[in-house]
């Protein structure tokens, strides 16, 4: 007899131990659950709701939910890859990405699961929204028109950088991108682009001012295999965490 | 008997032709296409004005006036009407205009931008009037079909002239599917 607790995703036997969520469970046995807020080494934030999967008939966040000894979890079905797919669509419309001039393109984890997830189009109308840019740091460069609100940013300053820089400000579509300082300008922050929270950034938000476009169309992360295959990364990301969770 | 050629309309709105470059980018691909569609109206033929189409190919997003009345011509004209590229899916570059009024727009182009000389907003009437925003085309009319991209790779339009041809929808896989 083991003590070994595991539940079914998509029908693969995925081991867990007791206090770990299932999207946890599932990334450290190289399982994908399409995802854009979670990282392994931070704590959940439960806002992407990319991560849905049915339990027992429910839909639940995979990256809240702790996992269950012999619970049946299923996330590759049609119906979840649709509902999915319209958040990535309502997250498209929601901001500015417009991927031909975003330096991130071809490594930007948002635009590889709408690849990924089969989309052409917005389905939505653009909401078109003016927001502020913040240029004022001599090594990033913040672009809130790409902000997906993740708060993957505002996690890695506390918990990895100990500096606690970035934050979420305001309520609904009102919400925003914030730096903790008298000005609200990220130079005045401790912010360094050697931060962790430099180099999380899902889309093109954060950018490092020096050292963009260094791949060619054809060679960046995703122009050749879907995210569910690579995981979701930054070319840029040198961290081991991030790393760690490559499905290949 | 021969079957009738498809009749294709083109035309670029607030876009850069390079969707039409994209096209004729198919290369030797075209010989057997053009076997079975031909054009109307569009920048290759350089015929104004459009006549009964099957298929409308709108390149560009809606940035004036004159964008708008082409683009109902389009919808008048084509059983199917395509958005070609990320400016007539989402706008695109000329959308990043929208964090601006259109005065300052106008302002930073013709009076303060670098270089101007004899500076002056032109006013001519047949100026077609600027609209306040850069919008897609779904925005203004029914959209039939869309080909992403920046421009959408050679092979994308080939598919989905051949798909509509065939009788089948379109499929675009991976490589043929992308924003930039």
């Amino acid at each position: 007899m083991t003590d070994e607790l595991n539940f079914l995703l998509d029908g693969v036997e995925i081991p867990f131990h007791k206090g770990q969520t299932i999207m946890q469970a599932a990334t450290a046995a190289g399982a994908y659950i399409p995802h854009l807020c979670f990282h392994p080494d931070l704590a959940p934030h439960g806002s992407c709701r990319l991560c849905i999967v049915d339990v027992n008939g429910k839909t639940v966040s995979s990256c809240t939910q702790p996992a269950e000894d012999r619970q049946e979890v299923h996330s590759n079905i049609p119906e979840l890859q649709q509902a999915r797919l319209r958040l990535i669509q309502l997250l498209f419309a929601e901001g500015n990405h417009f991927c031909p001039s975003c330096e991130v393109s071809g490594n930007c984890q948002l635009q590889a699961l709408a690849y990924d997830l089969g989309m052409t189009h917005y389905h939505y109308a653009p909401f078109s929204a003016v927001r502020a840019q913040d240029g004022s740091h001599p090594e990033l460069f913040i672009d809130r028109d790409r902000c997906i609100l993740c708060d993957l940013c505002g996690r890695a300053s506390c918990s990895s950088d100990n500096k606690n820089v970035y934050g979420l400000s305001g309520r609904g579509e009102q919400t925003h991108l914030i730096f903790r300082s008298n000005s609200g300008n990220l130079a005045d922050t401790a912010a360094s682009v050697n931060d962790h929270a430099a180099h999380i950034c899902p889309v093109g938000c954060i950018l490092p001012k020096q050292g963009n476009y260094m791949q060619t169309i054809g060679n960046r992360l995703y122009d050749n295999a879907p995210i569910h295959k690579v995981g979701n990364h930054r070319m840029d990301d040198s961290t081991s965490a991030n790393k760690g969770h490559t499905n290949e | 008997m021969n079957k009738p050629k498809v009749r294709v309309a083109t035309c670029s709105l607030a876009g850069c032709f390079g969707c039409h470059m994209s096209f004729l980018d198919m290369d030797e691909a075209i010989i057997p296409l053009i076997e079975k569609i031909e054009f109307d109206r569009s920048p290759l033929t350089d015929i104004k004005s459009i006549g009964t189409c099957d298929i409308g190919l709108i390149e560009g997003g809606l940035c004036n006036e004159e964008n708008k009345e082409v683009l109902h011509q389009f919808r008048q004209h084509c059983t199917l009407l395509v958005a070609v590229g990320a400016c007539a899916i989402n706008g695109g570059v000329p959308a990043m205009r929208n964090h601006f009024t259109v005065d300052e727009c106008l302002e930073e182009s013709y009076l303060n931008g670098l270089g101007v000389i004899d500076a002056q907003i032109p006013s001519d009437a047949e100026l077609p009037k600027l609209l306040s925003k850069v919008i897609p085309l779904q925005s203004e009319v029914r959209i039939d079909y869309i080909l992403p991209g920046c421009p959408p790779p050679p092979q994308a339009f080939l598919e989905l002239i051949n798909a509509i041809i065939e009788k089948r929808e379109p499929v675009l896989d991976y490589h043929n599917r992308r924003f930039d």
